[in-house]
């Protein structure tokens, strides 16, 4: 886990990193067995597992696997075709980069910490966006950047960043911290000060793990699925699974509240954060103490939370752990329609049923080794110590889109590559689209399952579509489907999925069955991998999410998919009409978070980002008309700042004012985004 | 067929097609029993009227105000509960496709026997099934006749499209048969004076409501919320409308589509009603055997019948920018929330589109253009002379040949065959008018009701109301004109009386007509630069004026067009003033509304017989009413609470500085109007 000071290395791992991003830029193969996903995004776990040596592990089951069905999927829904490719430029032309800026007086003061930097224009444009749609097409068009980072550091721990932002304040040098690199990186084009990137992927240690309290001190940099490796190594999870935990850093959490999708189990980052350490200019802001919950004016944690780069440096963070639950089971359930899921999730977050009597824990035998010394302390908690609701850890609820989607595409792909049903076996076990009456290929189930069992879990699976669609009469067209996944000792993970199943069939949702909780679950990750080959193709798409009350979930999923529609027509969108789609990804007590999916051909438009800019500004204006929040927990960034003042009235961005005109009065932090 | 050019910026050639022809030439029966499978709203799962009246009684806003107004009352929840539920009853509708049949058969042979012709655009009528099955709709008629009740209904039964459910008034439900036939046809029944009846209000709104939203069947009401007596549109009634528009503004349904719709008539059933009622004649009760002694009409002519269908109105698009959705935001979307102060405007701002729109594609006859011209005449001459009296026949057709030609440049919708002589078109009006209106010896007159025989001779006071009678039923058709003219008169009526060329002196005269008078005539609020514009572009067109950037002048040549239409306002102005004169007599201090109608009434009387008034508009009730309103809304009569009725206390001083802006003794004040 040591990482070195020699500039030539960090250069290499930039370069590597530079190779991963070219790879994504590059077109892809395909052939007649269709499109092959490649691991287009950067290394999520970065220089660790290559230090150590390791084997580095598939991400996801999906990596190297062919899609047979992909590239008709695309085909069929958006009349993409292989014909109508959009190339991306393959390699980054130096001309579209402008000359850094540099503080020369800044430089010479770093350059005598040793801390290691690098204005290498290809450092410098890695640096400069993040994952969203409109600069990810930038970067496939080779446009001119307009504004970029004009050095990039390196911290390796929280010292390096106090000195860093103690120098940037001397010269009056613009910081912008880079963690995971998805978003709110994006340079101000006014900026005219020497804009530096402080990449905090160094630190990415954990630097303690207190299996007293249960609570693990990790410096920000670390990126999630990183970070969960570590901990199962020790036994432990942090139970915070955003869908971008493959490349998303602890600190981006913290800066942009994030939400994992077992929030309902483990809770959003800030019910997991204990203890934040940041550095401002003003200083370094932290408590004094890791009590689990304080009375002591407003909490200070707030202020960092959320705030989006424009404050400080998140350098480390304590946060809660937990052992690795003894059991996972996945589930789903099949619903007539949109209307009877949500209603059914909506019953399940109503019914937060009492935990089972909190057992008194007697402590087994410490071992006596320190935390931080490795996972040979561990002891394992009997799990349901907490306090469990009845609510599965995730509980997800796809649309009708989706579900076609994962029926035609997702469920075959896992099919094929399953070893043990290379061979097709006899046509009886053929299964049906229950859409469209197209052999959708052999059942079966993923690859940890004996083969006999599969072909026979297939066999029932068919008979189970058979009796939703013809017997139980439930349309094709508006069938949904909600994935879940329950966690915790076997015997109440049971008792548990009994219960949400009960629930589920006084809303005519009928269970159906483990593989296809998984294939949603793993579907999620796979989206935005989907975005990037669907560029392609012509086809543009893009995410957003909202939050909303219980009562207006299901008017403002058709009045947002509605206007979608509309504003894409009127921007000349025709050939295809646009996919939109939406799911309900989390549950609360009192209203629900919700993501919509929206995608369209853009063939014979001039400019297909603008529209599609134009489309999810009209969304996002429908979402807040119709009582929808600005954010669930992608943040404002500069996308949304228009809508602020509106979100949290004038008063409210006046205190958000003050407070960043007393940590950072001279705009160190000047990414400008939030407000 | 007509050709229009409509100032609101729609141009089309407008095919109407006669649907009592296809009705002439096959079987009633037929038509009645066809299939009928209109493609509903397309989310609206079929709901039986049982079904839906239990959706209201269950729903959380009915639950939340039944416990408030159990709270008030101390009554038990389960009795106000039940109090509900007869109030629904008594409202809901009960829409069976047996008894639409019944009615289809039942009104071909009425519509036959009635008219001529019954011509909608068909185009209008294809737009409207688009419509119906994208978003909720709401069907918008003026209201003109009692008629107008069911014919939607029929039409859209000929056309297959789905039947709408009608707000209809209640005592039309106290009609023995007739309200059973009427709630098992689509009709819901409305309580007339609600008041602050809260639980009534919660019934009422939620029913709406939830037709609204869950796209039961498109929802027909009238905005002027009464059958027209003038014959002219009324003010818009803005409770329907909220509670049409609500589902839209709580997000509930993603769009809600306005069809307004113009019924035009050559001749109205109930003309010789209209003007019994204007003068205080009362209306007889709605029953059962009126209706059947009313089979006398049935043997009537009364020409054609107009249904224009216009252009769907998206609520999303007209309101973008006039109403934060987000005000309802915060509080739960089942409880009841007062709209802010912006959607209020909105909401009657829509309203007022929706009036424009049925004005602008309403279809006039010669005979309202010949109505104008004759009652101009007999305004100027003197009763005295009984020999002179009437219109040389050849003058008319001069004169309304020329008004014809000023009409539709102004933009109007004329139903003029153009196929036939111009002489036998106005000689066929007169023949469907011949109950009023009389052409002997190449003279056209008025004719005035006869006295029945052995009753005493008239009195001078009842020769009056003889004389009014036929006027004011004359009246009715000009005013059906009035909204072409309306804007341009306005100018020609501001030039003449300040004496200037100033275009502001003109144009804040302008205004203060548009304010006084809007209870009168229909304007759209905050948009007087534009119809100054308008009525500028209008006169300028025909040469009645000239503008520039400062002045507005009339020329010579303009005289005729321009007293044309000042004769046009005179009867209304004249009627203000003798409100105006009756408010600052020295005895009304406190005053109701029932005792001012008669006393106005009788100071008008004695005004036309004395000869200082000549118009007999003053006499009408419905005209009074608008100046009583006009005048609060102006704060020159404040409303004092009492118990029973309204009382009213009149602001002397300012009707007085009111009469004398009119009359262009004062100029206009530009003090801050409270209204603006």
């Amino acid at each position: 886990m040591a990482s070195n000071n020699n500039s030539s290395d960090r250069q290499r791992i930039a370069q590597q990193r530079l190779s991963r991003i070219a790879a994504h830029l590059h077109k892809h193969e395909h052939g007649n067995s269709g499109i092959i996903a490649k691991e287009c995004k950067i290394d999520a776990t970065g220089s660790t597992e290559e230090n150590k040596g390791t084997v580095r592990r598939k991400r996801y089951r999906l990596s190297g696997m062919t899609l047979p069905r992909l590239q008709d999927w695309f085909e069929n829904t958006f009349g993409a075709s292989v014909k109508h490719k959009s190339p991306a430029t393959p390699v980054l032309n130096a001309s579209v980069v402008p000359p850094p800026r540099l503080n020369e007086a800044f430089v010479e003061n770093l350059k005598a910490t040793g801390i290691p930097f690098s204005n290498e224009a290809e450092d410098r444009v890695f640096r400069a966006h993040g994952h969203c749609l409109h600069e990810i097409f930038a970067l496939r068009e080779g446009k001119k950047f307009e504004r970029i980072p004009d050095m990039v550091v390196w911290p390796n721990c929280h010292n390096d960043v106090v000195k860093i932002v103690e120098l940037a304040c001397k010269h009056n040098v613009c910081l912008i911290p880079y963690g995971g690199g998805t978003s709110a990186l994006e340079c101000p084009p006014e900026e005219t000060r020497c804009i530096v990137s402080l990449d905090t992927s160094q630190m990415n240690r954990i630097l303690w793990l207190d299996e007293q309290n249960l609570v693990a001190h990790i410096e920000a940099g670390i990126i999630g699925q990183g970070l969960e490796r570590l901990l199962n190594e020790s036994g432990y999870c942090t139970g915070h699974e955003p869908d971008s935990m493959e490349f998303t850093s602890l600190g981006g959490w913290v800066a942009t509240r994030a939400s994992g999708m077992k929030k309902n189990v483990y809770g959003n980052i800030e019910d997991l954060v204990i203890h934040i350490k940041a550095v401002t200019p003003r200083g370094v802001i932290e408590k004094s103490c890791q009590g689990p919950r304080m009375s002591t004016g407003p909490d200070i944690h707030h202020f960092i939370l959320g705030s989006e780069g424009t404050l400080g440096v998140v350098t480390e963070v304590t946060m809660k752990i937990r052992p690795i639950p003894e059991y996972q089971k996945y589930g789903s359930v099949v619903f007539p329609n949109f209307e009877a899921g949500v209603a059914c999730l909506r019953e399940v977050a109503k019914q937060r049923c009492t935990p089972a009597p909190i057992r008194l824990m007697v402590p087994e035998v410490y071992t006596g080794s320190h935390p931080a010394h490795g996972p040979r302390g561990v002891h394992r908690l009997p799990s349901g110590s907490w306090s469990q609701r009845c609510t599965p850890a995730p509980i997800r609820l796809m649309d009708n889109k989706q579900f076609h989607f994962e029926t035609n595409q997702a469920v075959r792909w896992l099919r094929t590559t399953d070893v043990a049903m290379s061979s097709p076996p006899i046509g009886k076990l053929l299964m049906y689209c229950p859409c469209c009456s197209r052999p959708t290929g052999y059942l079966s189930s993923h690859a940890l399952k004996p083969q006999v069992s599969s072909i026979f879990t297939h066999f029932v699976e068919g008979l189970k579509k058979f009796y939703i669609t013809k017997l139980k009469g439930f349309d094709p067209h508006q069938l949904v489907v909600a994935t879940l996944l329950f966690e915790g000792d076997r015997e109440r993970v049971l008792q548990h999925e009994k219960q949400v199943y009960d629930i589920a069939a006084t809303f005519g949702g009928l269970a159906a069955g483990e593989d296809n909780g998984q294939r949603g679950y793993i579907l999620t990750f796979v989206i935005a991998y989907l975005r990037d080959l669907g560029m392609d193709y012509c086809v543009v798409a893009e995410s957003f999410e909202t939050s909303v009350p219980w009562d207006r979930v299901l008017d403002l999923c058709q009045n947002v998919k509605e206007r979608i529609i509309r504003e894409c027509k009127e921007r000349g969108v025709h050939q295809f009409q646009p996919l939109t789609s939406c799911r309900v990804t989390q549950t609360y007590d009192s209203g629900a978070c919700i993501y919509f999916y929206f995608a369209f051909n853009y063939r014979g438009l001039a400019d297909p980002v603008h529209t599609y800019e134009q489309v999810e500004h009209a969304a996002r204006e429908e979402i807040l008309a119709n009582g929808g929040s600005l954010s669930h927990h992608h943040g404002v960034g500069k996308l949304r700042k228009e809508w602020m003042k509106d979100s949290i009235s004038n008063v409210g961005v006046g205190m958000l004012k003050s407070v960043k005109d007393y940590v950072d009065p001279e705009n160190i932090f000047g990414n400008r985004n939030l407000l | 067929m007509t050709t229009c050019e409509d100032p609101s910026g729609f141009k089309q050639e407008d095919e109407f097609m006669d649907i009592l022809e296809e009705r002439r030439r096959s079987s009633d029966l037929g038509h009645a029993l066809r299939t009928f499978t209109p493609s509903p709203y397309k989310g609206a799962p079929p709901l039986s009227a049982g079904a839906l009246n239990r959706m209201v009684l269950e729903s959380q806003y009915l639950r939340y105000v039944t416990k408030e107004v159990a709270m008030e009352t101390g009554e038990s929840v389960d009795l106000v509960r039940e109090e509900a539920s007869g109030i629904l009853d008594e409202m809901s509708q009960n829409l069976q496709l047996g008894f639409i049949r019944l009615l289809g058969f039942t009104l071909s042979k009425v519509f036959k026997r009635l008219f001529s012709h019954i011509n909608i655009n068909q185009e209008g009528l294809n737009r409207l099934q688009q419509a119906i099955q994208e978003f909720p709709v709401i069907l918008m008629p003026n209201h003109r006749s009692y008629v107008d009740f069911l014919v939607l209904s029929y039409i859209l039964f000929t056309y297959d499209l789905p039947i709408p459910v009608i707000a209809a008034g209640i005592p039309l439900m106290d009609m023995k048969m007739v309200g059973e036939i009427l709630r098992r046809s689509g009709a819901f029944f409305i309580r007339r004076a609600i008041g602050s009846d809260k639980l009534y209000w919660a019934v009422l709104s939620e029913y709406v409501r939830t037709i609204v939203r869950t796209g039961y069947a498109p929802v027909e009401f009238y905005v002027e919320g009464l059958r027209s007596r003038t014959l002219k549109s009324l003010t818009p009634k803005l409770g329907m409308m909220h509670m049409v528009l609500e589902p839209f503004f709580k997000g509930e349904v993603y769009d809600i589509t306005l069809v307004p719709i113009s019924i035009s008539y050559d001749r109205v059933l109930e003309e010789s009603l209209l003007a019994h009622e204007l003068l205080g004649v009362p209306k007889p009760r709605e029953t059962t055997m009126g209706l059947l002694k009313a089979r006398r009409v049935l043997e009537e002519d009364y020409g054609s019948m107009h249904v224009y269908f216009g252009m769907p109105l998206s609520v999303r698009q007209l309101t973008k920018g006039r109403v934060d959705r987000c005000e309802y935001n915060l509080l739960p979307r089942d409880l009841p929330q007062r709209p802010s102060v912006e959607t209020q405007e909105c909401v009657s701002w829509l309203a007022q589109q929706v009036i424009r729109v049925q004005e602008q594609s309403s279809i006039l006859s010669p005979w309202s253009l010949m109505a104008c011209l004759v009652l101009q005449d007999h305004q100027n001459t003197d009763p005295g002379e009984e020999q002179e009296k009437g219109l040389s026949w050849e003058l008319l057709t001069q004169r309304t040949l020329w008004l014809k030609g000023l009409a539709i440049s102004f933009g109007a919708r004329l139903d003029w065959p153009e196929q036939l002589p111009e002489n036998q078109v106005m000689a066929s009006s007169i023949a469907l008018h011949r109950y009023v209106i009389r052409c002997h010896q190449g003279r056209v007159t008025l004719l005035e009701e006869e006295r029945p025989v052995g009753a005493a001779p008239f009195t001078t006071e009842e020769g009056v109301v003889r004389r009014a009678r036929a006027v004011l039923m004359v009246a009715a058709y000009r005013n059906q004109a009035l909204h072409v003219f309306i804007r341009p008169a306005m100018l020609a009526l501001a030039i003449h009386t300040t004496h200037s060329s100033q275009r502001e002196d003109i144009y804040s005269y302008f205004r203060f007509l548009l304010d006084l008078f809007s209870n009168d005539f229909i304007f759209i609020t905050g948009r007087s630069s534009q119809d100054f514009e308008e009525a500028c572009s209008l006169l300028r067109k025909c040469g009645a004026v000239q503008t520039s950037q400062q002045e507005v002048t009339s020329p010579e040549e303009g005289q005729r067009t321009t007293s044309f239409l000042r004769a046009l306002l005179q009867p209304f102005i004249d009627a203000y003033q003798v409100v105006f004169r009756h408010l600052c007599l020295e005895d009304v201090e406190v005053f109701t509304e029932r005792q001012m109608v008669p006393a106005v009434r009788s100071l008008a009387t004695k005004l036309l017989l004395s000869g200082e008034l000549t118009s007999c508009d003053a006499l009408s009730s419905d005209t009074q009413k608008n100046v009583l309103s006009a005048l609060l809304r102006l704060g020159a009569v404040t409303r004092l609470r009492t118990a029973e009725h309204s009382e009213f206390r009149a602001n002397k001083p300012a009707i007085s500085r009111l009469a004398d802006t009119l009359a262009g003794r004062l100029p206009v004040q530009t003090a801050p109007n409270p209204r603006l």
